[in-house]
């Protein structure tokens, strides 16, 4: 592995860089390197600022403080366009595509090879993209339009875009996140043929072993300040933890041993077409079950479906006992179910609105009388229910935007828990929320099952998974493809399961 | 799992994919029933498609041609322009009152243009700059430019009988049953649609229109591609206003008033969505011509007019109904040809 | 991420600095109150300096006139509260108007004219709303669609004729007024709706899905809210509304003819964003659409009084739509710009201050 010189001038790199939203400080005087020819990995845990970093790197957010070296020299990147110019290509997380457009003209938008009189040449346009994909030995129809794409598809699209310009910094946020083992591999090829040919590479993952796998360098921030940058040779997985952690991961898992009672949940051979198939699993009172699997698995969806947010065309689900009528939240909610999703800003919360109005939305009818709405029964029921989850606000009235990421979703959960569900699905509950909180949350959903409630618990964060789950189910490609007990569950055998390594018998 | 470096790749077609031939297929279904009214007409009235009945047909559409391109301009933006109404009343007035002062007939229409176009700049400023909706902007200019209309024009009236004789023959003849004003209007829209599929900036109108969000992270310079599309709509809505003095020689306050509903009717019926970053104008012009044409294909049939608002109104519901239900179905076989094909690949 | 666009209200936070309280009159000075005020103040000024404002005759006209509008106003404000619109309005009066008329004409007596026109009005919002929730089609395309095509099927069931031999007794409820006072009979009944309405937008659990659906449908499905019953329903009370109006028309001018009420959408929703409700949806209040509605009503009143011709009334209808609009916009952006600026200088001494939401 090559080691940068001491002199050497790095491409790309941030000084001191501090960006607030709002009252929200997401970066803190971080510095950060990339030097030509080497690998970086950025860790971190979710909310730690990783997404902020990128951000003010490609241009899209301007720091608050510090500055952008572009070549050792300053730079102010006044949007999106002056980074790409400087040769800074950006794969984000959420593929950003035009929907209506063709992949083609996806990938070259605003920068389409011209022909005489300006015009754009599109017969260039179709087969610079086929070369593209051929490089990436993928098989797209340029012509083909980014609607109906998978998300696996539509992130080659975003790689194909990066390497149409012969980017000088490739930065790529979590571009695994969506891909199978054989496509990881294949994008790793690219990503090292880059590298060599002289490119600067920040690559986001929350899959360790990929960072040992691709990366010389690995930065570490934690809520949203620079705890590390060390080489990766010598570090261990354990070390890295702690740094993006900054504390025992025992800590951080409360799994206190709860009775495990009779079947709250019961999904039947649950099926919605094209989306998942054949869904059939189990939950109990005083158990916690996780559900692990890729991004694009079919968890999320299954979720919904069992909620009744999304129809379904075929299977059964019960809620003590009693058939749900598909595709009714309110009778779902009735039946004793909720559901924290998994886009707390579009789904849990409504942002426009207070928090005192965010919590009573799910007790419209508990908190009125005769019809008409009872202010004191309002503003009683969300007081008591923001003070026992400790939320962190001004006032009540205030809107809910303005708390930070982990209140918001202590909001969430206290809109549910005010239902006295039977039983509770948490979608990603943990999802950009800083460590403290996490915790919480995690000592909130273990004396949850101890008091008898049945949880099902949706997460990409393995060890989350794996500290809090008594049974593991993992998803492959819109199907259970295993269900591990807790003694047998490791990182191993559900990253197998969940990337269709190992069938059912797991 | 597969480990092939180099799949089979399958043939890149030389020109179009599924997206263009759905395109295609949308215009040729308003073509088609463009065509089987026209036939069903002529058959019951075989003076219906007379030299004089094309030409008419032409003339009714043209102005609404033109109208109807430029605002599509802008919904394929994902906006909407309400003005153009107004614009086209105040800039026809604009140009009789230029000529009937003696000007010359083109600069007449030169400054009908640029009155228009100065109207789609602040439409454009108050969208892109101020960032409300365009809907409701446009309604307030909607109202402000009638008023500034009718407070200028007040009772006064442009006839025919003082505008220069060359300006209104220009509005009424043509080489055989091919009126200059259809001319006119073609040219611009094949120069409209040229540039909309062939210039950065106009594929970066279906962009911005397709995903805002993408369009900046893309470098695409919203606010002045937003701009771009309300001025030339504004320009064509002022042409427009030129033309219409020109065929029809008589302009008061009250031109134009109400033409945004039957402009906006055309768009969508032409296959432009109002959620922005799809259709072309070519379905644009057919959807007005049909929408013209129905006007005179039911007096020549024996239905009487008052029918006409209640059919253009159900064809528009049934063509944004239609729309959805095939955009749905698109996206519904794109999904599963993505996922046959995935797990083709994985299989 | 979650982590970022924040930018919005950043109050709770306030409290680190030393800054006076004065930074938050700028949240507390809401649209409605400003358009409120105004009103109030255009009030007093023409009783105090335009002649022939106050007396009884011009200020039952001035009711008369605006009391179309303030009665579609109602369930409009709840409608775009919800995210939605409807163009349609001005076209249901009409229709139910034309056909009303055309009842009368063929001999049916006015009581059961009546409750058919209501039944109409039903139907075609019954008609929008399923257009717009089980198709999901944007409800702006639907209702001019439906605007066109119930002005058109007016047309056909009355033609250009125009019908005006009503019973006296019910013209007379439609242009009287209560004996000794301006008040037109016909406000009493808009009262007792305002009520209603008031009640249901700010007092009921209906009220609070309104919000919840405007500003977020996709959150409050997912909170149990049944959004697409939620908005069928503000579709079809609008179109019955819609309705009433129509005949309210019919009976107050004594004309029933196929274009009554052409172009009231417009000055319904000209006077709805006016009043602060927001065109996006989930914000505004009842009392500001009102204050809105008899804001524009009072100052065209008192334009024709002082001699300002219609064509200037347009013109300032148009302003006042785009100014409030762009003025809310400007703003709170102005306000957020502000915000940054003091969380900066705020948060530079502290450099470890914990994120957001202390309280």
């Amino acid at each position: 592995m090559t080691h940068p010189a001491p002199d050497q001038v790095p491409v790309l790199a941030l000084e001191g860089v501090s960006k607030s939203f709002g009252a929200v400080r997401a970066l803190r005087g971080v510095s950060l390197q990339l030097f030509a020819g080497e690998a970086h990995a950025l860790a971190g845990e979710n909310g730690a600022g990783k997404s902020t970093l990128i951000k003010a790197l490609a241009g899209v957010h301007r720091p608050d403080e510090g500055t952008v070296l572009l070549d050792g020299e300053p730079v102010v990147f006044h949007g999106p366009a002056d980074a790409r110019d400087a040769g800074v290509a950006v794969i984000y997380q959420e593929p950003t595509l035009f929907p209506d457009l063709s992949v083609a003209e996806n990938i070259f938008m605003g920068r389409q090879p011209r022909r005489s009189l300006g015009r754009v040449d599109h017969r260039s346009v179709r087969a610079a993209a086929a070369e593209l994909f051929r490089r990436l030995g993928v098989d797209l129809d340029p012509d083909q339009p980014a609607r109906g794409l998978s998300i696996a598809d539509q992130q080659l699209v975003e790689i194909a875009k990066a390497l149409s310009f012969d980017a000088r910094v490739l930065i790529m946020d979590e571009p695994t996140a969506a891909l199978t083992g054989s496509e990881v591999a294949r994008l790793f090829g690219v990503v090292r043929s880059l590298r060599e040919e002289g490119a600067a590479v920040l690559f986001i993952s929350h899959r360790l072993e990929e960072v040992f796998a691709l990366c010389q360098r690995v930065t570490t921030l934690r809520d949203g300040a620079w705890i590390a940058s060390e080489p990766v040779e010598g570090l261990g997985e354990d070390d890295l933890i702690r740094r993006m952690v900054g504390r025992d991961l025992d800590e951080l898992y409360p799994k206190l041993p709860a009775e495990v009672g009779a079947v709250a949940l019961s999904v039947r051979r649950l099926t919605r077409e094209g989306v998942f198939t054949d869904v059939s699993f189990e939950v109990r009172s005083g158990e916690i079950v996780g559900l692990a699997g890729l991004v694009g698995a079919g968890r999320s969806e299954v979720a919904r479906a069992v909620f009744g947010v999304d129809r379904w065309d075929g299977g059964e689900v019960q809620v003590g006992g009693k058939p749900l009528k598909p595709g009714a939240p309110s009778l779902a909610m009735a039946a004793g179910l909720a559901l924290v999703p998994e886009d707390r800003r579009a789904q849990g919360l409504v942002m426009g609105m207070s928090i005192e109005r965010n919590i009573n939305l799910t007790g419209l009818r508990a908190t009125s009388r005769a019809g008409v709405m009872n202010r004191g029964g309002e503003r009683s029921r969300a007081v008591d229910w923001a003070v026992r989850l400790q939320v962190k606000y001004a006032r009540l009235a205030d809107l809910v935007g303005t708390l930070s990421g982990g209140n918001q979703q202590k909001v969430v959960l206290a809109k549910w828990l005010a239902t006295s569900p039977s039983v509770l699905i948490v979608d990603e509950p943990t999802r950009g929320i800083d460590v403290g909180t996490k915790a919480e949350v995690h000592r909130l959903l273990s004396q949850l099952a101890g008091e008898g409630v049945a949880v099902l618990m949706i997460s990409s964060d393995l060890p989350e998974i794996l500290g809090m789950a008594d049974r593991v189910l993992v998803m492959h490609e819109g199907r259970i493809a295993a269900e591990i007990p807790r003694a047998e569950a490791t990182e191993q055998s559900v990253m197998a399961a969940a990337t269709g390594v190992t069938g059912r018998a797991a | 799992m597969t480990t092939t470096a180099e799949p089979v790749r399958v043939a890149v077609p030389p020109s179009g994919g599924l997206l263009d031939r759905v395109l295609k297929m949308r215009e040729l279904a308003i073509l088609a029933v463009l065509v089987l009214m026209l036939a069903a007409t002529q058959i019951d009235n075989s003076a219906f498609l007379s030299q004089q009945g094309i030409k008419d047909l032409l003339l009714n559409a043209t102005i609404l041609v033109l109208v109807a391109v430029g605002e599509a301009m802008v919904v394929i933006t994902r906006n909407v322009d309400l003005s153009v109404g107004s614009v086209l009343g105040i800039t026809a007035f604009a140009a009789g009152d230029f000529l009937q002062g003696g000007g010359n007939p083109l600069l007449a229409v030169v400054l009908a243009v640029a009155l228009g176009a100065a109207f789609g700049a602040l439409n454009g400023l108050l969208v892109s700059i101020g960032q409300v909706p365009a809907l409701v902007v446009t309604l307030g200019t909607l109202y402000i430019i009638r008023g500034v209309d009718s407070i200028w024009v007040g009772s006064r009236e442009i006839t025919a009988s003082v505008l220069p004789s060359g300006f209104v023959d220009f509005g009424h003849n043509g080489l055989s049953a091919l009126p200059y004003l259809a001319v006119l209007a073609a040219v611009v829209l094949v120069a409209v649609a040229y540039f909309l599929r062939n210039y950065r900036s106009g594929r970066e109108f279906y962009a911005l229109g397709s995903s805002p969000e993408a369009a900046g992270l893309a470098g695409v310079p919203v606010r002045k591609r937003i701009l771009a599309a309300y001025i030339a709509c504004g320009a064509l809505a002022g042409l427009a206003g030129a033309l219409y003095l020109a065929r029809f020689g008589n302009v008061d306050s009250g031109t134009g008033s109400g033409y945004e509903l039957t402009v906006v009717s055309a768009v969508v019926v032409g296959g432009v969505a109002f959620t922005g970053g799809s259709g072309s104008v070519y379905g644009v012009a057919l959807g007005a011509l049909l929408l013209t044409s129905i006007n005179s294909v039911l007096p020549s049939i024996g239905v009487s007019s008052v029918w006409v608002q209640a059919i253009d109104g159900i064809l528009l519901l049934l063509a944004i109904a239609v729309d959805r239900v095939l955009a749905l179905r698109v996206t519904g076989v794109l999904r599963k040809r993505a996922a046959e094909t995935r797990s083709a690949r994985h299989g | 991420m979650a982590d970022t666009d924040i930018g919005t209200g950043t109050d709770s936070a306030t409290p680190f600095t030393a800054r006076p309280r004065s930074f938050r009159i700028g949240d507390a000075v809401r649209w409605d109150t400003v358009v409120g005020a105004l009103l109030l103040v255009l009030l007093v000024c023409s009783f105090s300096f335009v002649d022939n404002f106050g007396n009884a005759l011009n200020l039952s006209f001035l009711i008369g006139n605006t009391l179309p509008i303030a009665l579609i106003a109602l369930p409009m404000t709840l409608l775009v509260v919800s995210g939605e619109i409807d163009l349609s309005v001005g076209s249901t009066a009409g229709l139910s108007g034309a056909v009303m008329g055309a009842l009368w004409n063929a001999g049916y007596p006015i009581e059961t004219i009546i409750p058919i026109c209501l039944l109409l009005g039903v139907v075609c919002g019954l008609v929008n709303g399923l257009l717009v929730t089980r198709l999901g089609l944007p409800s702006l395309a639907v209702t001019i669609g439906t605007l066109a095509a119930y002005r058109g099927i007016a047309q056909i069931v009355l033609g250009a004729n125009s019908v005006t031999d009503f019973p006296q007794q019910y013209l007379d409820f439609g242009s009287g007024r209560i004996a000794g006072t301006f008040i037109p009979y016909a406000a009493i009944p808009w009262a007792v709706l305002l009520l209603v309405a008031a009640v249901v937008l700010h007092a009921t659990p209906v009220g609070r899905s309104l919000f919840a659906v405007g500003a977020s449908e996709e959150a409050a499905r997912f909170s149990g809210v049944r959004v697409k019953r939620l908005k069928l329903s503000m579709f079809v009370a609008t179109g019955f509304i819609s309705s009433l109006t129509g005949v309210f028309w019919v009976l107050h001018y004594a004309s029933a003819r196929y274009d009554n009420a052409t172009g009231l959408e417009l000055s319904v929703v000209a006077a709805v964003l006016l009043g602060g409700i927001d065109f996006d949806g989930g914000k505004g209040t009842l009392g500001g659409a009102v204050a809105g509605v008899f804001l524009l009503g009072a100052l065209q009143n008192v334009m024709s009084l002082v001699n300002v011709s219609a064509q200037s009334q347009i013109v300032v209808t148009g302003v006042l739509l785009v100014i409030s609009v762009l003025g809310p916009r400007v703003a709170r952006q102005l306000s957020v710009a502000h915000a940054r600026r003091r969380t900066l200088t705020a948060s530079a001494p502290v450099p470890v201050a914990t994120p957001a939401g202390h309280t």
